[in-house]
């Protein structure tokens, strides 16, 4: 879903199985985003930034008592040169506004991004992008605006919180000077928390027991959820959104609020 | 930049009312779409909610309910619902719930409405009204009747035979002989099938390379024959002449040879036969001659008929005869399905051959047992009378007898007859009738007074039970001898019926005994209980109540027809049922019969005993869809009539 391979990572699974991942954003302790973004709205420089922390304030999108069924979602999904913020980029976004009830296609987004590194490998594996497709996109620098006029008031939801967060932050220190910090949902998250309980012990290991897969295909079929082919953004942003109201169907109460999912 | 929906594109145009709409309709669809997840047993859409949306389903399983309560309809992948409700009143109609884990692809209704009014193939394949989808549907079938439709190829039943220009008189009669053929294509030297000479053409060659693959076997097609000899030529040329039997064929081989293309039509054949006096037209595709079509072959084709069917009955002496014809029959069935007859042709056909079989039984029997002692009339009852027969089919008969029969004097002639007929019709494919309803039996053997006083009895003291049975006889239709004794009884139903209310509400009640199923699911029968079953008995669940429907409003009216669909033209004209469910009904049966015909149809044609039940995994899409709308005029037009005849 979320990298296209270059020749040299092209052994790395495609979804790391271990949840703490690359995703190095600092999340406030006890996630307390409402403090966190109040202070962000105050000391981030670029207006930007300034406006993204006062909507999500004003959307109550950092109110861990706002019921998830009130709150303006988006699910968002990057497709990336590899795992690494440091060493690859971003080459496509795709984004679907979405609520518990509907998601609304009619406003998906969906942007090419030219990234400043990993473009010397021979291969950039091309799912449904082709390598001239890439190199004749803008810097994300210019679709800035956009992507921020899209973000701003919704409470992002992704598919393993390891990608978009820190990928984002990275790419924006790079270009503004200033990263980036905002709660997400993660799906793939939820989803171990349904099926990963505990850690599976060395006696089940020895018995030749499987952890179940949270990839995204396979979590989808665990309610119904029709495959979809993967590796193209606003497919896999549909998919990621389609998911996470099956989730809450089956696992969650209405009134959920935003403390019991994001992180 | 606007983003594409791979996944609801590709979806969408896969399925009605979508595949037909042009490209970029449906991305501007997939780009409108909205979408939403329902767990099973969730409630989708509640009666009178507002409706914005047609709801189509991605995946999953819901089921659509009536007002009432009642399952309306159980939809899964590809499925729509919410369209009654966007065309008309913009609330929900028919509530729906997600019975499993179900997506839905929300289209907007303003792009639906839009669709709807710009695209006819669209507004088609929504049509809201299931009784319009019908009509259109037995309407597009009727047009593509033509009974001069078939093509040559249809007729060959083998490959040709051919033997080198260079074999002698004596080689190529022989090989007639052995291969059974009244005529044989001679071709050149080089093209012959066992010729080892080496090929000097190009088409020699080929005709050696088709030869080396088939060993010495004849290939199944050759290259161009130079000429032809018939048995006909070998009277006139060779035997009359007294020409040696060593004479190489080319001498005596007509040449100039006309040809048909595989692909031409039969009459066309015909034509070319009588102009040009010849029987044998070799048959090309594509260079290739693929058979030889022969007058005898056309003449065949026109045996299967039903007309010729009728005449041949008369020309059968005697029981065994008459039974070597029930491949004729089966054929001539089988012949009118492949033309496209409609069922009301097929029907009346088939009634008329079974009539034809009873009437030369009665012929044949009085010959044999001497003249009646006394008038009499052989009756038809069911779908004999009513010119809907089947190829599967019992046989339902009576005799009404003069009423100076005397018993002790003369029942034993009248049944030996009645045994004669029955087992000669048994022979003849028409089976016994296990409910004994044959003339056979004492009670259906009587003189008309009694039979006058049956009716009677039921019409004037009507309970369910005892018209259980009776029902068959209120389709009753004189073959043979004194057919005003059939008028009579008919005169006699028409003038008490009409003015017995309590029998009608029994007859109403009785014919409400068979139900349709409610439609289609995956490749079940669904019945209105929800339950499955695997196949549906085609004439007890569908042709048969319909029968029995339209015989109850014909009595009621004192209409004189008998075929249903004259009854429901009487019916129509009478104006008892509400505007516009005559023709629902006219095209129900029309349907359900066909789907029942050409199912026994392709039995026949795979060597299978014909028989009612089609399972759900041999109808198309098309036959579905149109079968469940069916199935749903017949059940709307079962609540009129319990409503129409209620019990006294």
């Amino acid at each position: 879903m979320f990298y296209l391979g270059s020749g040299q990572n092209a052994n790395t699974p495609s979804e790391p199985n271990n949840l703490k991942g690359t995703g190095k954003i600092p999340t406030p302790p006890g996630n307390d985003w409402q403090t966190r973004f109040l202070e962000l709205a105050e000391t981030a420089e670029d207006p930007r930034l300034k406006r993204f922390y006062q909507a999500g304030i004003d959307a109550g999108i950092t109110d861990p008592t706002t019921k998830l069924s009130d709150v303006p979602l988006l699910s968002i999904d990057f497709e990336t040169t590899g795992f690494d913020p440091k060493k690859h980029g971003i080459v496509s976004i795709g984004s679907i506004p979405f609520n518990l009830k509907r998601i609304f296609n009619q406003q998906a987004k969906h942007w090419l991004a030219k990234p400043r590194r990993s473009l010397n490998t021979e291969s950039i594996v091309v799912h449904g992008i082709t390598h001239s497709q890439i190199q004749q996109a803008p810097d994300l620098l210019d679709i800035l605006d956009d992507l921020f006029e899209v973000i701003s008031g919704h409470l992002l939801v992704v598919h393993y919180r390891g990608i978009e967060r820190p990928f984002l932050d990275v790419a924006l220190r790079e270009r503004i000077g200033e990263g980036i910090q905002f709660p997400v949902i993660d799906t793939m998250q939820l989803e171990a928390r349904m099926h990963r309980v505990k850690p599976l012990s060395l006696w089940q290991r020895m018995l030749g027991k499987k952890e179940t897969s949270i990839r995204l295909a396979d979590s989808r079929s665990r309610y119904n959820l029709p495959w979809y082919h993967p590796h193209d953004a606003v497919t896999d942003a549909l998919a990621t959104a389609e998911l996470l109201q099956a989730q809450i169907a089956y696992h969650y109460a209405e009134e959920t609020t935003l403390a019991d999912v994001w992180c | 930049m606007e983003a594409e929906h791979i996944e609801i594109l590709e979806f969408i145009k896969r399925y009605p009312p979508f595949n037909e709409l042009p490209d970029e309709e449906l991305e501007r669809l997939a780009q409108a779409a909205e979408v939403g997840y329902f767990k099973a047993d969730s409630k989708i859409l509640e009666y009178n909610q507002i409706i914005n949306d047609l709801h189509v389903i991605r995946s999953g399983v819901v089921e659509v309910y009536r007002h009432t309560g009642d399952l309306h309809n159980r939809l899964s992948d590809g499925g729509f619902f919410g369209e009654a409700g966007l065309l008309r009143t913009g609330k929900v109609r028919f509530p729906v719930t997600a019975i499993e884990d179900t997506l839905i692809y929300f289209i907007p209704g303003t792009q639906f409405n839009r669709l709807y009014d710009e695209y006819e193939a669209f507004a088609d394949a929504v049509e809201i009204e299931d009784r319009e989808r019908l009509n259109r549907a037995v309407t597009s079938r009727e047009g593509a009747n033509d009974l001069m439709t078939v093509p040559i190829a249809n007729l060959l039943s083998r490959a040709p035979v051919s033997i080198s220009e260079n074999a002698t008189i004596r080689e190529a009669a022989e090989k007639m002989t052995s291969d059974e053929v009244s005529s044989l294509l001679i071709v050149a030297e080089a093209d012959a099938p066992s010729s080892e000479a080496t090929a000097t053409t190009e088409q020699g060659s080929e005709a050696l390379s088709g030869t080396a693959a088939n060993s010495s076997i004849e290939t199944p097609n050759i290259g161009t024959p130079i000429g032809i000899i018939t048995d006909k030529d070998l009277r006139k040329r060779v035997l009359a002449v007294g020409l040696s039997e060593q004479t190489p064929v080319h001498e005596v081989m007509s040449t100039d040879l006309v040809f048909v293309q595989h692909n031409q039509h039969v009459f066309e054949a015909m034509l070319i036969m009588l102009r040009c006096n010849l029987h044998h037209l070799p048959v090309l595709k594509k260079d290739k001659t693929v058979g030889v079509l022969s007058l005898s072959d056309v003449v065949r084709h026109e045996s299967k008929s039903s007309l010729f069917v009728v005449s041949s009955i008369f020309r059968q002496n005697s029981i065994e005869e008459l039974a070597t014809l029930v491949n004729d029959v089966q054929a001539s069935f089988v012949r009118m399905v492949a033309e496209d007859a409609n069922s009301r042709m097929i029907g009346s056909a088939m009634a008329v051959i079974g009539r034809s079989f009873k009437q030369r039984l009665l012929e044949l029997g009085e010959e044999k047992f001497g003249p009646p002692p006394v008038p009499y009339c052989f009756l038809a009852l069911g779908s004999m009378a009513r010119d809907e027969q089947s190829i599967v089919t019992d046989q339902d008969n009576a005799m009404v007898l003069d009423n100076s029969f005397d018993p002790e004097k003369h029942d034993e002639y009248f049944r030996q007859l009645a045994q004669f007929v029955s087992d000669g019709l048994d022979a003849c494919g028409y089976t016994y009738c296990t409910g004994y309803i044959m003339a056979t039996n004492p009670q259906w053997r009587q003189p008309l007074k009694v039979w006058q006083k049956y009716f009677t009895d039921w019409i004037d003291e009507p309970t369910p039970e005892s018209l259980l049975h009776a029902s068959i006889f209120f389709d009753l239709d004189g073959v043979w001898g004194k057919l005003e004794f059939a008028n009579v009884l008919n005169k006699l139903i028409q003038r008490r019926a009409q003015r017995s209310n309590r029998f009608l509400a029994c007859m109403a009640r009785n014919a409400l005994n068979r139900t349709p199923p409610l439609g289609f699911f995956k490749d079940f029968v669904m019945e209105k209980d929800g339950k499955h079953n695997n196949s549906i008995n085609t004439k007890r669940r569908g042709t048969a109540p319909v029968a029995d429907l339209i015989r109850v409003h014909s009595l009621a009216i004192g209409s004189l027809a008998r075929n249903s669909f004259a009854r429901l033209e009487d019916i129509t004209e009478a104006g008892i049922l509400p505007p516009g469910r005559g023709p629902d009904l006219r095209d129900a049966l029309e349907f359900i019969s066909m789907v029942r015909i050409r199912h026994q149809a392709l039995a026949l044609q795979q060597g299978e005993k014909p028989d009612n039940n089609v399972a759900p995994s041999d109808l198309s899409d098309f036959e579905r869809k149109n079968l469940k709308d069916a199935f749903q005029i017949l059940s709307s037009a079962q609540r009129f009539m319990r409503f129409r005849y209620p019990n006294g």
